[in-house]
């Protein structure tokens, strides 16, 4: 504010300034803000509090303690009715981010290469990628959902397709794994004596690809020669573990699933319920960041491609070093924010039965303890903090993606 | 010009004639040469998309073509397939035909009063249009004016006297307005329009209209309660009202986020980031289990009210930020434009920032929008009668036992036209509005 | 823009008038001053609630709201129906969004105690049943050790089946699903091995297969499951009427009437129980608040139990189960009435 010629004398306070004055006005009005703020959130209490008391119930976590006399499809920790209902909520919560971690992967695949084929000069192939980005945007996720799970429940073969003399279904890749319409069975890797070091080495094995990278990195910034290293990283990759794997004798075998009893026992079972959840979230999701992965490439200006080819970059480099990083910057926010579209709409479990977080807490949880306030804000709030790490993952990317301007 | 004796062998000594370009440099050869098959990477991405359209196109065709269209159940239907084809290969659209009121309105709502949900449909066109195309006359707003309290009458029937009580608590909001705003500022004008209408709503309003309905009840239609709409009907109510309500709130929620002072600030960071965060179901499971805390004891409050408040809510927040980000990426010279000018903060926001904000958005919005319209399927999940209720009801019953993929294809493709117009208009608009790069 | 503000506020005011807003004290006072009642029901079950054609409910659960509301206001028809899935029913009744529930529900210690029901009788005594494709070969719940079992999620048949396959040291796994529609729909597609729920609906259920003869209900009933009508805890007077108008149509069926013969009977009868009850003597409906004629109007409107029983799930009808635990207690049954005195 620049000075005023003629500054107002002081005439003592009015009332009237609370609202025609710009200094009071601000303070004016938050208070009422506040005190309407306030008000509706005392309201809302109240109520809560009457209509608890007249149902004769109120705020009570300790159910949480009991046991879930339930049990649960597919469970990453241990689990059984036995458990207590806390547990359930945390097998749910982990069948929710196991999910949204597969989906965010495979979307983010499915999306970078519909994207970047959508731009491809390429007609057939551009104008294919634009029909399943228009076909998969346009139609609500729960209608994907549901018609996965129809597909995978009425087109894949019963267990019992596999069994008799002459089965009419078959195992694939070698009998190892098998697709039945109740789930996928997949092998298992038991862990034998030594297979820790199996393990270690390869960890070592990856932080020497790292460290040679760096390595080459350096040298084609000091000496400007460009080593080939594909063929020395893919060795350093493959290399030492097959060598301790053998040189232990195998000691990591695989359990194939086998066609026991009702069903394929053994292996690992992915339940039918997740592949079309995961399947549809990651499909359609997958036609939003290509919408976005496009965008971005295109809003990395034309000059810049022209610029690079004018230095004689190969085309190649041109791509992972001038167009990439630009359209990264672009690209990124939008994409965690899919990611956490994604990562809720695995909460759509219900259409197909998968026992995510809403399925088990605030879905059989609550209705065996009739606990609906506590379980829902529970849940509500688990969501939120789920929600506010992915986000503020990308905060921290957008400061540090910042354009640095001077 | 003279003609030179050439006298050299080698050099040609008349013009040649133009010859056409070569056969591979012209036409369709060409274009599928350097289209399709320009190097040994596009060849097969050309051949395996090939393959893959070719294998969609010979499932999906003969399927869809060949469907029947007129049968009582899923075992007549496959009857006349076999007696046709010698198999059951084909669609059996007979259940949209058979079903066709059952998924358009619903299960629960009166076949005598289907006509109203018509007349409600023709009348939405006929305002929206002039909201999508300013080139259209300016009179015809008034139908988009009159059109919610018309449409509130026509899906919920009842006398006209409520629904006009409602419009006319807006006009004595307009008409205190205007009277007030000689004498007040903008915000107390404000203050004392709503005052006056919410007076009007509250207090007189329902009087009135009492006393209306007892002496002279104007076209009083045939009350439908909320839980008999159903089907298509049901996702255009709450897509609609959803749509047209999370746009102002929206904006409110914008502004608010951008607003210097910190308690407003603080509020509305704080209800964007918790509706951002949760997802939509568990708001409609909230709407459904959990309002009736939150309110006074023994209130009712409608069901699908409840939800359009939630689909709102929600779709406002993201709506916000949208908006949020049109605001953001205004030139700060705007701002100081306004300032001046000499205008107050809410004539800079409706004549200078706002305008120019919202076209920025635009995209955004329509596809805030469209993710509306599409989460309008969820609330299925909490009993309301929608369009793929009726599908798992249609599934359920013994006639049409085992019929799946009719009655979800046909749903989507409903989805898709009215999600796919929306892009459309949307990209039309951005284009029209586009001012810059000529 | 400031159009679509405009327009957007209209609309806003437009729903608000849409909304009814009601204060009641009672839930017979407000059914009263309704004229209508409102019942939760099962969204679908065949034989106990489903719409029909026309959208109608129709079906044994749903008789016993359309017999509360002739007691009540005189007329079967005034019932509007709220279809609950199992998740959300009991909320919907204590938040006031239905006066009772006649939704197969089954009574049990917490969901009486804790969650604050009163359950005022039962109207069909039932117990979990499996049900398993024929070509499977088994012939006992005993022999389901490793098998895939289809399962409504938020019911007591998912906390039986946990219980009896740990009791028995079985293991199995279960495919949640969220309704009985898409538990059908499941194990029709072979997606499960087994379908577990109360052995009525599993009854119901497998006569709306296609083949019915290919799948058998397996002998084990593995829990008591008591399915009956519930009101909110507290409104007494509400939870007598509900529960003596079940009592009404059993005591009817019990002495012989019916909704043919009561119009003969209420003329007067020698047997002053059948007279008290068909409020030819006494004054039994004032007592509840009710008018004189209430069973009266239950019974000529909706039938007796029996008669309920056979026109929705008896054996004539496609669901075709037998009377036997819901026989009358004369008859070798459960059902019995208290005295109408």
């Amino acid at each position: 504010m620049t000075t005023l010629t003629d500054i107002p004398q002081s005439q003592g306070f009015r009332l009237s300034q609370l609202i025609y004055d710009t200094r009071y006005r601000s303070i004016t009005i938050q208070v009422i803000v506040f005190i309407a703020f306030m008000l509706v959130g005392w309201i809302l209490v109240r109520n809560v509090t009457i209509n608890l008391a007249n149902l004769g119930k109120e705020i009570d976590f300790t159910f949480l303690r009991n046991p879930s006399n339930y049990d649960i499809q597919q469970t990453l920790i241990e689990y059984d009715s036995t458990s207590s209902n806390f547990r359930a909520a945390m097998v749910g919560l982990l069948n929710t981010l196991l999910v949204a971690f597969l989906g965010c992967i495979l979307a983010t695949l499915v999306g970078v290469t519909a994207g970047v084929l959508r731009l491809s000069k390429n007609w057939l192939v551009a104008k294919v990628m634009t029909v399943y980005v228009e076909t998969f945007r346009n139609i609500p996720v729960v209608i994907w959902i549901i018609a996965t799970m129809a597909v995978l429940s009425e087109a894949l073969p019963q267990p019992s397709a596999f069994r008799g003399e002459t089965p009419t279904a078959s195992m694939w890749l070698w009998d190892t794994v098998a697709v039945t319409n109740r789930g996928t069975y997949i092998p298992m890797p038991v862990w034998g004596a030594g297979s820790v070091f199996v393990i270690v080495t390869f960890l070592l094995s990856l932080l020497a690809l790292w460290s040679f990278g760096k390595w080459a990195q350096r040298r084609f910034e000091a000496t400007g020669q460009i080593l080939p290293t594909a063929w020395i990283k893919l060795a350093i990759f493959i290399a030492p573990t097959l060598l301790v794997y053998l040189a232990l004798g195998a000691p990591i075998t695989f359990d194939s699933p086998a066609l026991k009893g009702f069903n394929f026992q053994g292996g690992i079972q992915l339940s039918n319920s997740m592949i079309a959840l995961w399947l549809a979230l990651s499909i359609y999701t997958g036609a939003f960041i290509a919408e976005i992965v496009r965008s971005g490439i295109l809003a990395v200006s034309k000059g810049q491609t022209e610029a690079a080819f004018a230095l004689g970059i190969r085309p190649s480099r041109t791509m992972n070093l001038v167009i990439l990083p630009q359209a990264l910057r672009v690209i990124i926010p939008p994409l965690i924010s899919q990611f956490l579209n994604l990562t809720k709409n695995s909460s759509l479990a219900l259409a197909v039965g998968y026992q995510d977080l809403r399925a088990t807490l605030g879905g059989t949880t609550m209705n065996n303890t009739g606990r609906e306030l506590e379980c829902m804000l529970l849940m509500m709030l688990i969501y939120l903090i789920v929600s506010l790490i992915i986000s503020s993952g990308m905060n921290v990317y957008n400061k540090s993606m910042k354009l640095k301007e001077r | 010009m003279v003609k030179q004796n050439s006298t050299i062998a080698y050099v040609r000594s008349e013009i040649l004639e133009q010859q056409p370009a070569p056969r591979g440099q012209v036409g369709a050869s060409k274009w599928v040469r350097e289209n399709l098959f320009s190097g040994w990477f596009n060849t097969i991405l050309t051949l395996v998309s090939l393959y893959l359209v070719f294998t969609l196109l010979q499932a999906l065709v003969p399927w869809a073509f060949g469907g029947v269209w007129t049968a009582d159940s899923l075992q007549e239907c496959r009857a006349i397939l076999n007696e046709r084809y010698g198999n059951t290969h084909h669609a059996c659209w007979a259940v949209i035909n058979e079903r066709w009121n059952q998924i358009v309105y619903g299960t629960f709502f009166p076949s005598t009063e289907y006509w109203r949900t018509h007349v409600a449909f023709v009348l939405l066109i006929l305002a929206i249009l002039p909201v999508l195309f300013d080139a259209l006359p300016r009179k015809m707003m008034w139908i988009t004016m009159a059109y919610p309290f018309v449409m509130v009458w026509l899906i919920w029937g009842g006398s006209l006297w409520g629904p006009i009580s409602v419009a006319v608590g807006f006009g004595i909001a307009y008409f205190t307005a205007s009277v007030a705003a000689r004498y007040l500022g903008s915000g107390l004008t404000a203050l004392v329009s709503a005052v006056a209408a919410f007076v009007w709503w509250m207090i007189l309003g329902p009087i009135v209209v009492s006393a209306l309905n007892d002496t002279m009840p104007l076209l009083a239609l045939r009350e439908i309660q909320s839980r008999e709409l159903g089907g298509f009907v049901i996702s255009v109510i709450i897509g609609v009202s959803g749509i047209a309500l999370s746009l102002p709130l929206g904006i409110i929620l914008a502004l608010g986020r951008q607003s210097d002072l910190p308690l407003v600030k603080m509020i509305c960071v704080g209800f964007i980031e918790f509706l951002r965060g949760v997802p939509l179901i568990t708001l409609l499971f909230t709407a459904s289990l959990l309002l009736n805390y939150f309110l006074p004891p023994d209130t009712e409050f409608d069901l699908t009210l409840r939800v359009i408040v939630m689909v709102t809510l929600f779709s406002s927040a993201y709506m916000a930020e949208v908006i949020r980000g049109g605001l953001a990426a205004l030139p700060k010279g705007q701002y100081e434009a306004a300032d001046a000018l000499g205008l107050d903060y809410w004539k800079a926001q409706r004549l200078i920032i706002m305008p120019q904000a919202l076209k920025i958005s635009i995209p955004g919005i329509v596809n805030t929008f469209i993710g509306l319209f599409k989460d309008t399927t969820l609330v299925f999940f909490i009993g309301i009668f929608d369009m793929l209720a009726a599908a798992q009801a249609i599934r359920a019953n013994s006639a049409w036992n085992g019929i799946t993929w009719e009655l979800y294809i046909f749903i989507g493709l409903i989805f898709w036209v009215c999600c796919f117009s929306m892009s459309r208009y949307s990209q039309w608009l951005e284009r029209k509005l586009r001012t810059d790069h000529r | 823009m400031k159009k679509s503000v405009f327009l957007g506020a209209l609309t806003m005011a437009g729903l608000a008038a849409g909304a009814a807003m009601a204060q009641d004290s009672s839930t017979l006072a407000a059914v009263q001053e309704r004229g209508a009642l409102k019942c939760g029901v099962n969204p679908g079950t065949p034989g106990f609630a489903a719409p029909d054609a026309n959208g109608k409910y129709i079906g044994f659960d749903v008789d016993l709201c359309r017999a509360v509301a002739a007691a009540v206001l005189g007329d079967a028809e005034k019932v509007e129906y709220t279809p609950l899935t199992s998740a959300v029913r009991f909320t919907a009744l204590a938040s006031g969004e239905v006066d009772m529930l006649a939704r197969n529900t089954t009574w049990t210690f917490s969901r009486d105690v804790d969650l604050k029901n009163t359950f005022v009788g039962v109207n069909y005594y039932d117990g979990q049943g499996f049900m398993v494709p024929k070509a499977l070969g088994v012939s006992s719940a005993k022999e389901l050790a490793g098998a895939t079992v289809c399962i409504e999620t938020g019911t007591t048949t998912e906390l039986n089946l946990a219980d009896y396959f740990r009791v028995n040291n079985m293991d199995y796994e279960p495919v949640p699903v969220e309704s009985f529609t898409e538990a059908q729909t499941q194990f029709l597609a072979g997606a499960c091995d087994v379908y577990t729920t109360d052995a009525s609906a599993l009854a119901a259920s497998r006569a709306s297969f296609e083949t019915p003869e290919a799948y058998v209900v397996l002998p084990e009933i593995i829990s008591k499951e008591p399915l009956g009508p519930l009101v909110r805890h507290g409104d007494d007077n509400w939870g007598d009427i509900v529960r003596w108008t079940l009592n009404a149509m059993v005591t009817a069926e019990e002495f012989g009437v019916t909704s043919a013969n009561a119009p003969e009977l209420v003329k007067g009868t020698e047997n002053p129980e059948i007279n008290r009850l068909l409020g030819v003597e006494g004054e039994l409906g004032a007592m509840l608040g009710l008018d004189n004629a209430w069973a009266y109007n239950v019974i000529t409107q909706v039938g007796n139990y029996g008669e309920s029983f056979e026109k929705n799930i008896g054996e004539n009808t496609p669901v075709g189960l037998a009377r036997g635990l819901n026989a009358l207690w004369t008859e070798g049954g459960l059902i019995y009435s208290p005295p109408f005195r």
